[in-house]
């Protein structure tokens, strides 16, 4: 199990290391001059050469990027080309407010598909299961955008019941804080509970199929008693697999609905990066970003072997 | 009259009521289970019609039949797990614990949970897959008792060792503690014995338990299965399309084809001396016959034709699309003939058959009239 866990650690590393080699050569070496990219076309030479010189952009790229790395491994990744302003404690606070915004979608997500695919697989030939099945398709088709601006339109434009956008430190102000997470959060879990939510129903419908089940009758369980001891955790398997994939999935989704929303989370510090065309952070944030997904599936990986004993034996 | 209920041994004592009157079976009766008229079928098609047949404490029943033919139904109606869809009619009793004085049918899924595993146990015939993967064996027997609360979660872990132990498992206290995957599939079988053991059931239904094992494992699984349900004085019917396996294990048994008992009787005179024209063609098509035992299956002469899909059986007798003996009277559905006293009642001894084989036919001799009788001898050299 230990040598297990390593292996995945040495994977996780090495797709780390790979990523950042992509993200390096994506955003720095192919746009052309970082420089003559961040100051815009208009700019005058010398102000292009000043800048190369004091970023030490005219070290050769392997240089650059041996330099990146250390910033990036020290949490350190140094200052902004033009506003000159710390980079490492602005991703700090961003990220703070994307992952406080992505986890409270992924947990009510999870409190809503968990018993609704539970009870639609449970109850599939029967008219509620089936009209759930029907009502959560539908669910999945819906973008987080749309529903984002749906519920503004509805809650905060029509029913003035929260304001539509706009962040409060939850420390300082419980209350604002509630209010304004409502619906970014829901956005972003209505689709995630819909997608999940089918996933979870397969897996029930599996598990209530296997030999093992009818086993657990047989020995006198009453069937949802049968499902609670010995389903659920088999159908864990496949369910945690896409919760890892949504969570990636939501890191994405929070770039747009933080602007729905006006949030200053992570999302919004890349698409105004862009706007101002800081290479510097846009390629940082990214790299934040793939590395939250590596270290997602990673976790997945982990948990696959706490659910699973017959993962634990061999080396594979 | 029988002997009073015999005392079993569980090591420990049932914590609580003795109120529900267990093992006290009906006096003067020992039948164990009591099947009549037992119709299976789902909202179109009917699958199982008029079974009836009755199992007595300490007998092990053989039912046998081609695939199809609606063994495990039976298996399934009786445990009450029939799948969702499947409906049942008729009367199922279950004699010896006091709940189950009602018809099986109409009890509720409540009720019929507190006899499963309790009164009755059921093993399959998967055992790659019939544990939970993600449990420790040995929760997963102890479960058993405490789900119906005839262990306290020590004593359980104490009971656990010796049933392990009990079904010959090496090392038991190590092996409580491992998963079904670090098991081979004859160990999973002992596993999964153990737990329809546990609590010492009046009724033990085993489908196929054995045709997932190797040849090898086969007879000690067996064996285990048999000496389990000796100690316990239990009633086993026993699902398996292996004759050799029913002469062996069973002293009566039960013929089934297309959803239909169509003969039943003793062991020996049933394999003997077969009086339905399938039950002839079943054994024919066996290795209980044919000199040096048994031989490579594709030298064995099959029934001739396939079995039906479920529903597309004929009316009259079941077999006659299949029968050599078939004519216009076999249209009717052919009547129950018993052959002899049987103390489990004329179901128990009889077959189903407008034209029984052995028996002088008006028109011409029957060949397979004298095979039968042929192997009634081999028969017996089989067994002896
Ligand atoms: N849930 C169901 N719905 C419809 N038909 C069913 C259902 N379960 C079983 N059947 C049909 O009932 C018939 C008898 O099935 P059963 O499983 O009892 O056969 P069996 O005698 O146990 O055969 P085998 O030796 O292959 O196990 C089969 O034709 C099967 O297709
Ligand atoms: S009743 Fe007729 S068809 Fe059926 S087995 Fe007997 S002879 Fe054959
Ligand atoms: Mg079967």
């Amino acid at each position: 199990m230990l040598l297990r866990l390593l292996h995945r650690a040495m994977v996780f590393v090495a797709s780390v290391l790979a990523a950042s080699v992509l993200v390096f050569a994506f955003m720095r070496v192919l746009p052309g001059d970082p420089a003559r990219v961040a100051l815009g076309i208009n700019a005058s030479d010398e102000a292009v050469a000043r800048l190369r010189e004091q970023f030490g952009l005219d070290r050769p790229v392997v240089v650059q990027y041996l330099d990146w790395m250390r910033g990036l491994v020290t949490l350190d990744p140094g200052i902004e080309f033009i506003s000159k302003a710390a980079i490492g404690p602005q991703i700090a606070d961003r990220l703070q407010v994307t992952l406080i915004l992505v986890v409270t979608a992924m947990v009510l997500a999870v409190l809503v598909a968990v018993p609704v695919g539970i009870w639609m697989a449970v109850r599939h030939r029967h008219l509620d299961g089936l009209v759930m099945s029907a009502v959560s398709q539908v669910g999945v088709a819906i973008p987080a955008f749309l529903a984002g601006i749906v519920l503004i339109s509805v809650f905060a434009v029509r029913l003035r019941w929260v304001p539509s956008g706009g962040w409060v430190v939850p420390a300082q102000d419980p209350v604002g804080f509630l209010q304004r997470i409502a619906l970014p959060s829901v956005s972003l879990a209505m689709v995630q509970a819909a997608v999940l939510a089918r996933y979870v129903r397969s897996a029930v419908l599996d598990v209530l199929r296997e030999d093992y089940l009818r086993t657990a009758r047989a020995k006198g369980l009453r069937p949802v008693q049968a499902l609670w001891r010995h389903g659920l955790r088999n159908a864990a398997v496949p369910v945690v697999t896409v919760l890892g994939l949504q969570l990636a999935t939501l890191l994405i989704g929070a770039v747009v609905i933080e602007r729905v929303f006006v949030i200053p989370g992570l999302g919004s510090l890349l698409l105004d990066s862009v706007a101002q065309r800081e290479l510097l952070t846009v390629q940082t944030v990214v790299m934040v970003l793939v590395v939250a997904t590596l270290l997602i599936n990673f976790l997945v990986d982990a948990l696959y072997l706490v659910i699973d004993p017959r993962l634990r034996t061999g080396s594979r | 009259m029988s002997a009073p209920a015999p005392e079993f041994d569980r090591g420990n004592a049932r914590h609580g009521d003795d109120s529900r009157g267990r093992k006290r079976g009906m006096p003067g009766d020992r039948t164990v289970l009591a099947v009549e008229g037992l119709d299976v079928g789902t909202r179109h098609t009917p699958l199982l019609h008029d079974v009836t047949f009755s199992l007595h404490r300490g007998e092990r029943v053989g039912l046998i039949g081609e695939s199809g033919s609606g063994k495990s139904l039976t298996a399934l109606a009786v445990m009450g797990l029939l799948g969702e869809g499947l409906r049942a009619g008729g009367d199922v009793r279950l004699s010896g614990r006091t709940a189950a004085t009602r018809n099986l049918l109409d009890v509720g899924e409540r009720e019929m949970a507190r006899l499963r595993g309790d009164a009755m146990s059921m093993v399959f015939q998967e055992p790659m897959t019939a544990l939970n993967p993600t449990m420790r064996v040995g929760a997963q027997v102890a479960e058993v008792m405490r789900i119906h609360g005839t262990q306290s979660t020590t004593g359980a872990r104490r009971r656990v060792v010796e049933l392990l132990d009990q079904v010959g498992l090496p090392d038991p206290a190590h092996l409580a503690r491992s998963y079904p995957h670090e098991l081979s599939g004859g160990q999973r079988q002992r596993v999964v014995l153990a737990i329809a053991l546990a609590n010492d059931p009046a009724l033990l239904i085993c489908d196929e338990p054995t045709t997932a094992l190797d040849v090898t494992v086969q007879a000690t699984v067996l064996d285990l299965v048999v000496r389990g349900v000796e100690e316990r004085d239990a009633a086993m019917l026993f699902i398996t399309h292996d004759l050799a396996v029913v002469a062996t294990v069973c002293e009566r048994v039960l013929v089934m084809y297309g959803g239909r008992i169509v003969e039943a009787g003793p062991v020996a005179e049933v394999f003997g001396d077969p009086r339905h024209r399938y039950t002839q063609g079943l054994i024919a098509a066996s290795d209980l016959v044919g000199e040096g035992g048994r031989r490579g299956r594709a030298a064995l002469p099959t029934i001739p034709g396939t079995v039906p899909a479920a529903g597309r059986f004929p009316d009259g007798c079941v077999f006659r699309s299949r029968c050599d003996h078939a004519n216009d009277l076999c249209a009717s559905l052919p009547p129950w003939t018993p052959r002899g006293e049987h103390p489990a009642g004329d179901r128990a001894y009889g077959f189903a058959c407008h034209h029984p084989a052995g028996e002088r036919p008006s028109h011409s001799t029957s060949p397979a009239g004298a095979l039968a009788e042929g192997s009634t001898v081999e028969m017996e050299q089989h067994r002896g």
